[in-house]
């Protein structure tokens, strides 16, 4: 088994229409379906949606002493919008439960292995 | 072939040869068993090294392909006891695979037991980009060295090291998985399989300095067909494969430049090729399951039964191309369309068909509207034609042909 991460990419600006009530019912229950099947298949790990990047804060050693600053790491128009983390038996897995996210949050899903503890 | 073939002296050309006809079964067979291709790949190169040692003075074994799996896996064993992360791989392979670790047995019955069919999935699985697919493909189940993969794609020796090293970590960090796929993923996962087996035959056909990619194209096709015997795609791929291949030597002058089909000497076309290419297109014909190789194959079988051009069937070559046309509906699939409906129906028809296609930086479209225009006795459009199309060519024999006007002479 290997563990996947299931990064949700979000566009700054794009399709930010905000969801009618019903579209973020239909949204909500999409997704909880989604997460439902995760964890009866046992492909759960962790997973959740992340706040807009502008309420990011970075920490950064610099001259031995840590540094915060606010905002995102990297100003890009694209930025992660969530994650999942989830176990599974091979990419052919891992790529049937990123086409189930996609779907289901209607954004473009990329596929990541973790690196063993034995490959560190 | 056991004792005549060992009676004779082997040089080591012919151990080349033969390692490489028998090497991607022994590196899929290994990778089976160990779980890493890696360790496959060096293990098969090493069984080579003793080969060359050995065969010469020895002659060749009775089961060559038996004896390279063998001594592969032998050695690879013995250089995992003496690591031990090999150790630690090694009594993982033990509890995985209990009693299946005698890759030199013969294999099962039935061909979904061939892991050469896993391998091939795996190279050609679709998390992986087409340049990766074909420099894989041609590496672990065509037995070519990483330099010869290179060669073939003009690209430089340690591009293609790096290129293929970086394919193989995916390979084994994402896990691409080591399986068949299942009955109702097959048709989307035979795609990439059939186009980068056809993509490397090509890549042969246009540049004449690789000819030898389209008789390895060939073999890998028919590892695919004895394989897969029921899918009538991969029958049709071997098949215009082997109608293309009829052609191939007539299709160049000795000074490289191409002859179109119509201007070819029948006679040098290669008689046992079709018939053996034309009996394919004839049991796909009857199984009746069309797919756009099997058309395109069809296509050919009829060019190929035509002993002089005037004589082609070109109503039936029309009526392929519809069936074509419907299944994979592309602008360049139209254009040939095209070109057989012209010989039918005549130039101004075809002129008619051809000037709604969106086409303009593919070159065989000026070409055929060059070819067109001159039949109409347009000749200073004509002219215009030739010149965009030659602009446009991708290698200098086709600009040669096309500067001087197609040689006008249908």
């Amino acid at each position: 088994m290997t563990y996947y991460l299931l990064s949700v990419h979000s566009v700054e600006g794009e399709a930010r229409d905000p969801m009618t009530e019903e579209e973020m019912r239909q949204f909500m229950e999409r997704v909880g379906v989604l997460e439902q099947e995760m964890k009866s298949a046992g492909a759960w790990v962790f997973g959740g949606a992340l706040h807009d990047p502008d309420t990011a804060t970075v920490a950064r050693v610099s001259d031995n002493e840590v540094l915060t600053t606010d905002g995102p790491f990297a100003e890009s128009k694209e930025h992660l919008g969530g994650f999942y983390i989830i176990e599974a038996e091979d990419l052919d897995a891992a790529l049937a439960w990123a086409s189930k996210t996609t779907a289901a949050v209607s954004k473009p899903i990329e596929v990541r292995p973790f690196r063993h503890v034995s490959e560190a | 072939m056991g004792d005549v073939a060992a009676a004779r002296k082997l040089d080591e050309a012919e151990v080349g040869r033969i390692f490489r006809e028998e090497s991607g079964r022994s590196v899929a067979a290994l990778i089976r068993v160990f779980g890493d291709i890696d360790v496959a790949e060096d293990a098969v190169q090493e069984a080579f090294a003793v080969a060359l040692r050995k065969w010469p003075g020895e002659g060749l074994p009775p089961n060559p392909g038996g004896w390279i799996t063998t001594t592969a896996r032998n050695r690879a064993i013995d250089r995992l006891r003496r690591e031990s992360r090999g150790r630690e791989l090694l009594s993982e392979v033990a509890v995985l695979s209990p009693g299946n670790d005698d890759p030199g047995a013969p294999e099962k019955e039935g061909p979904v037991q061939d892991d050469r069919l896993r391998l091939i999935f795996t190279c050609c699985h679709p998390a992986l980009s087409m340049e990766a697919q074909v420099a894989l493909t041609l590496r672990l189940l065509g037995g070519l060295s990483t330099k010869e993969v290179a060669r073939s794609f003009l690209v430089a020796e340690p591009t293609m090291a790096q290129r293929l090293a970086r394919a193989k970590r995916k390979i084994k960090a994402a896990r691409i998985p080591y399986r068949i796929p299942e009955q109702h993923e097959l048709p989307e996962r035979l795609r990439p399989v059939l186009a980068v087996v056809y993509l490397v035959y090509n890549a042969g056909l246009t540049s004449p300095a690789e000819p030898g990619l389209c008789p390895e194209a060939i073999r890998l096709a028919r590892i695919l067909a004895t394989l897969m015997p029921e899918e009538p795609e991969v029958a049709g791929l071997l098949a215009l494969l082997l109608l293309t291949e009829s052609r191939r030597p007539s299709r160049t002058r000795p000074d490289g430049s191409l002859v179109l089909l119509g201007e070819q000497d029948r006679r040098r076309w290669d008689g046992a090729l079709i018939k053996e290419g034309q009996a394919i297109v004839r049991r796909c014909l009857r199984r009746n399951q069309p797919g756009a190789y099997q058309i395109q194959a069809a296509i050919n079988a009829v060019h190929a039964d035509a002993a002089t051009v005037e004589q082609t069937d070109w109503s039936q070559i029309v009526a392929l191309y519809d069936q074509l046309l419907a299944l994979a509906p592309t602008p360049v699939v139209a254009l040939n369309r095209a070109i057989a409906i012209g010989e039918v129906r005549g130039a101004s028809a075809a002129l008619a068909l051809v000037d709604e296609l969106d086409l303009d930086n593919y070159h065989p479209f000026h070409a055929t509207r060059a070819d067109l225009l001159r039949r109409l006795g347009r000749n200073g459009e004509a002219a215009a034609a030739y010149e965009r199309a030659a602009a446009l060519a991708p290698t200098d024999a086709e600009q040669d042909f096309l500067k001087q006007g197609g040689r006008g002479s249908r």
